[in-house]
């Protein structure tokens, strides 16, 4: 048994789906021409078709079907030949046909599966129950200037994939974990950024709880605007707690819209079951039924990429990496792709350290992405290169990658330039070492008492040489001076 | 009255080819019949200045040798199509001051094709009515409305000032509507030809939509000939409106022959409707006659369940509106009346712009959509079309086009069915199926009833075999010889 509550009259399970909302990567909106760029001036990104003008009339755009298409063939997900596009029908200002283009009875993707890695190294699988294409509305300015509220429509019309899963998650961890995944998956495919900040990603989550051994399903509550990684674990884990108090004492749990507050950590009705809108949901009769056809379908999964979850079998088989590298390094298919070109020829293993450990931090620490990394994976490799021939030593090979990162010139020439190749002749350490076994006569007696002083001598040596000298052939010519082989 | 203003658009267009009239010298007849006809209250905008200034344009063309389908022909543009900088009202006070910075792509095909714009004709509220009485720019006058009489005849509906600026000799040709009979009726009361071509034909971009599914643009003229030339130039594939069909245009008004013979006609049983007035059952058996004697072969066929499509059509076409409609919300154009917050302003903004009408079209559409009716009105009407449609199927494999009767009646007077919604919607009984079934159908000026207004006669055809219906609809015009002419038309 996993996550569980423990209440006062025993353990409650939670049952939660993710409902999320994936904008589409295309240049033009689902429905218009105009253009989709984030952050642009308000209203200068919208078509009279965005616009609801009278008479204008949607013309579905292929390329965001081809992009829903592929997320659902990532998603392993049954492809739907015919789909419909209906209207949801309600009013507000952001929305100015006075209705949402959206797929209701026949979405374009049926049931399709994300499987997620747990922290103990088992995968479990997490259900789609569908994806769905829509439009998004614009957006409410409210207390932007006194008294009135002012409408953005530049978001109006851009296609959303709407991607449910099935309530199979069962702790709030399990549902960061299938959100990274998801991401992960459509950023391998490129059909969605992916970047919660600008909204480009958005979760709402379905949390009902159920006595532990208990089979049905218990009311669930709907939260809105949990819209970041680190709030959604939260944002479920407070809901089913309120949840479990709430009919713990006896209360009955109410089906009803809730949303988050981020910076009370804690989740308010929005509006209960009374208050749902009817939708009056029909086929849009502006729109034909969509029928795909199976060249299409077939060309879009010749398409598509390597996604993670092979990529890291192949990186555990292949590398021989462990299984938790592995996934480090396949969640970005860009990082994957570096990994790869520092690793070709070299030690799968060398390179996946190197790249986790001191990439990945370097990168960290001055808040970049892969893509920006000002050192290509040729230059990391040529590192590793000069690490194995022994030109330098470890220790070095660390110097030597903050020296290229931070200036972007290759690590061979920095070690030829800065002097510091490691020295393995024998010829120019073994006067060091004479000196310090002349200068230390007391040390001399002590190492050869206690073989551990020897230490001593070598950290010497490599001291009085910068860290260049070789340090298995310090050792050698230490224990030889000192007469201890 | 100038004899230039009695021309049809076919033979107006060999006059202007011969340069023995110009475009200008039609235009200026034109624009001089609508001011001596605005009693007709058939234009909501007349556009007198773009008119002339079209006209010099297409002069100039023809002087070259140049020009296109309609080079210098004056139309009247029902006021649903939008047409860009000039304000398009679809007959209702939401939209009184709305002036839309786009064209439709069927008017645009007509500009591309040098007609000249006389002016944006008046229309039921939203193309929503058959009698032309719900304008929020008040009633249209039949032309055919006898001296004196009060109150007058209402030319039809939606497409009202339409039919009758070109039955009362303001112009030669218009565009229409039709949604369930709103060019065909119009057509019918008014003594003039109205073609409805098969949904798909003609591009609904720009056109203020009413039920999507249904609306279609369509061509009136005082011949099928006119009516031929017009719909050509107006039809066509446009990658904008998705339900458009990617077909070329035929010559319709090139390859219209009147030939009927060896056709099937076919007679659908179900259109014989009791208490049917006799006039208009002697027109129908009439009709059949000369078709018969000009070498058609009649065929009595059944569409078993026309008597489901009128309720269907009640259904179909608000539900589609009541969304359509959704848009005009008071937020981004048209009239706004501010309220206490954001739904008393919807609600008194769209309760002080809809006429009653509109409104009582909206109650009905949101309510065969709610949760709890959806399944027994809505999906319900979805699956009867889909009869309806197949009726047709059935027919069309025993004959190559059906005759029927355009209205159950002649026109009758305003207000006279303004309190009974449902005898209001009987107008539609015989025009509704083939928008449900969205096939070609022309009305044809047959003859007059006993008190001397006239009657028409309606050709359904095949999906996109407009040619067949245009056709069978010469060979009645020519049989029928209609010369009557409205009350205090020009003098030949």
């Amino acid at each position: 048994m996993g996550w569980t509550i423990r209440g006062r009259t025993g353990e409650w399970e939670l049952v939660c789906g993710l409902e999320v909302h994936a904008q589409v990567i295309s240049k033009a909106k689902l429905f218009s021409a105009a253009a989709t760029a984030f952050g642009a001036e308000p209203n200068t990104q919208v078509s009279p078709v965005d616009a609801g003008m009278p008479g204008m009339l949607p013309v579905l755009n292929g390329f965001c079907v081809e992009q829903a298409v592929k997320t659902g063939l990532a998603l392993e997900a049954e492809i739907n030949r015919l789909s419909i596009f209906e209207r949801k029908n309600y009013f507000y200002p952001d929305l100015p046909q006075g209705y949402q283009i959206s797929q209701y009875q026949a979405p374009i993707v049926g049931k399709g599966r994300i499987s997620i890695d747990l922290p103990d190294g088992t995968t479990r699988a997490i259900g789609i129950t569908r994806l769905h294409l829509e439009q998004d509305a614009g957006k409410s300015l409210h207390g932007a200037r006194e008294g009135v509220t002012l409408i953005d429509l530049n978001r109006c019309g851009v296609a959303l994939m709407e991607i449910v899963s099935e309530p199979d998650i069962r702790a709030p961890e399990e549902a960061v974990l299938y959100l990274k995944k998801l991401r992960s998956i459509l950023r391998y495919i490129g059909t969605c950024d992916g970047n919660m900040e600008e909204g480009s990603l958005r979760c709402d989550a379905n949390v009902s709880v159920r006595r532990v051994g208990e089979t049905r399903f218990g009311t669930r509550c709907e939260i809105k605007n949990v819209n970041s990684m680190r709030f959604v674990a939260k944002a479920i884990e407070y809901e089913a707690k309120r949840q479990v108090d709430l009919l713990e004492a006896g209360g009955v749990v109410e089906q009803e819209t809730r949303l988050f507050d981020a910076a009370k950590g804690e989740t308010r009705s929005m509006r209960g079951k009374e208050e749902a809108h009817d939708y009056r949901y029909f086929p849009d009769p502006d729109l034909l039924p969509l029928e795909l056809e199976e060249e299409l379908i077939a060309r879009l999964r010749a398409e598509l990429p390597e996604l993670p979850d092979a990529k890291k079998a192949r990186f555990v088989r292949e590398y021989g990496l462990s299984a938790y590298d592995a996934g480090v390094l396949v969640a970005e298919r860009a990082a994957a792709d570096y990994f790869e070109r520092v690793a070709a020829g070299r030690d799968g293993k060398a390179a996946a350290n190197w790249v986790i450990n001191e990439l990945f931090g370097a990168l960290a620490r001055r808040g970049l992405e892969i893509e920006a990394c000002p050192l290509p994976p040729e230059a990391l490799g040529e590192l590793l290169d000069l690490l194995a021939e022994g030109t330098i030593s470890g220790k070095i090979a660390k110097e030597v990658f903050q020296k290229a990162f931070e200036s972007g010139r290759r690590p061979r020439a920095i070690v030829e330039a800065e002097g510091l190749r490691q020295v393995a002749d024998a010829g120019a350490i073994e006067p060091v070492v004479a000196r310090l076994v002349a200068d230390n006569p007391q040390q001399v007696e002590n190492a050869k008492k206690n073989p551990k002083v020897v230490g001593w001598f070598v950290g010497q040596v490599m001291k009085a040489t910068g860290g260049k000298a070789n340090p298995a052939l310090v050792n050698d010519l230490v224990r030889r001076a000192l007469g201890l082989d | 009255m100038s004899e230039l203003a009695r021309l049809g658009l076919v033979e107006a267009r060999a006059r202007l080819r011969r340069r023995e009239i110009s475009a200008v010298e039609l235009t200026r007849a034109c624009l001089e019949a609508m001011e001596r006809g605005r009693h007709l209250n058939a234009f909501i905008t007349e556009t007198p200045d773009r008119a002339l200034a079209m006209a010099e344009a297409a002069d100039a063309r023809l002087a070259r040798g140049a020009g296109g389908l309609l080079e210098g022909l004056p139309v009247a543009v029902k006021d649903l199509f939008c047409t860009a900088g000039v304000r398009t009202t679809a007959g209702s006070k939401i939209l009184a001051n709305f002036v839309p910075p786009y064209e439709s792509t069927v008017t645009a095909r007509l500009w591309a094709e040098g007609a000249v714009l006389l002016g944006k004709t008046n229309l039921d509220e939203f193309a929503m009515g058959s009698s032309n009485t719900t304008s929020a720019f008040g009633p249209v006058i039949n032309p055919w409305t006898p001296p004196g009489r009060e109150p007058p005849l209402v030319p039809g509906g939606s497409s009202g000032g339409s039919a009758a600026a070109v039955a009362g000799f303001l112009c030669p040709a218009a565009t229409g509507t039709d949604t369930g009979g709103s060019i065909r009726q119009p057509a019918s009361f008014c003594g003039i030809v109205g073609i409805k071509p098969t949904y798909g034909r003609c591009s609904r971009f720009g056109i203020v939509a009413f039920a999507s599914s249904l609306d279609q643009a369509g061509a009136f003229a005082r011949s099928v000939e006119d009516a031929a030339l017009l719909l050509q130039a107006m039809a066509g594939f446009d990658p904008k409106d998705g339900t458009s069909a990617d077909l070329p245009v035929p010559d319709w008004s090139g390859g219209l022959s009147g030939r009927v013979k060896g056709l099937r006609i076919g007679i659908p049983r179900e259109y014989r409707l009791d208490g049917m007035p006799a006039e208009i059952e002697a027109l129908w058996a009439k009709g059949a006659d000369w078709l018969r004697a000009q070498g058609a072969e009649l065929v009595e066929v059944s569409l078993p369940h026309t008597r489901y499509a009128l309720p269907t059509y009640y259904i179909v076409a608000p539900a589609e509106a009541s969304s359509n409609l959704a848009r005009y919300d008071g937020m981004r154009y048209g009239l706004r009346v501010p309220g206490r917050d954001l739904v008393d302003t919807y609600k008194r903004t769209r309760g002080a712009g809809f006429g009653a009408e509109v409104r009582r079209r909206i109650l009905i559409g949101t309510y065969v959509l709610s949760a709890g009716y959806y399944d027994a009105y809505y999906l319900k009407a979805q699956k009867v079309r889909r009869k309806i449609v197949q009726d047709f199927e059935a027919a069309f494999t025993r004959c190559d086009a059906l005759l029927t009767p355009t209205a159950p009646s002649a026109a009758f007077a305003i207000g006279e069915k303004s309190d009974d919604p449902v005898s209001m919607y009987l107008n539609d009984v015989f025009t509704v199926t083939v928008n449900l079934a969205g096939l070609p159908g022309i009305s044809v000026p047959a003859g007059v009833s006993a008190s001397g207004l006239p009657l028409g006669l309606q050709v359904i055809g095949r999906p996109w075999d407009e040619a067949t219906i245009l056709d069978v609809a010469r060979a009645l015009e020519e049989a029928a010889a209609f010369r009557a002419l409205p009350p205090g038309a020009p003098e030949a």
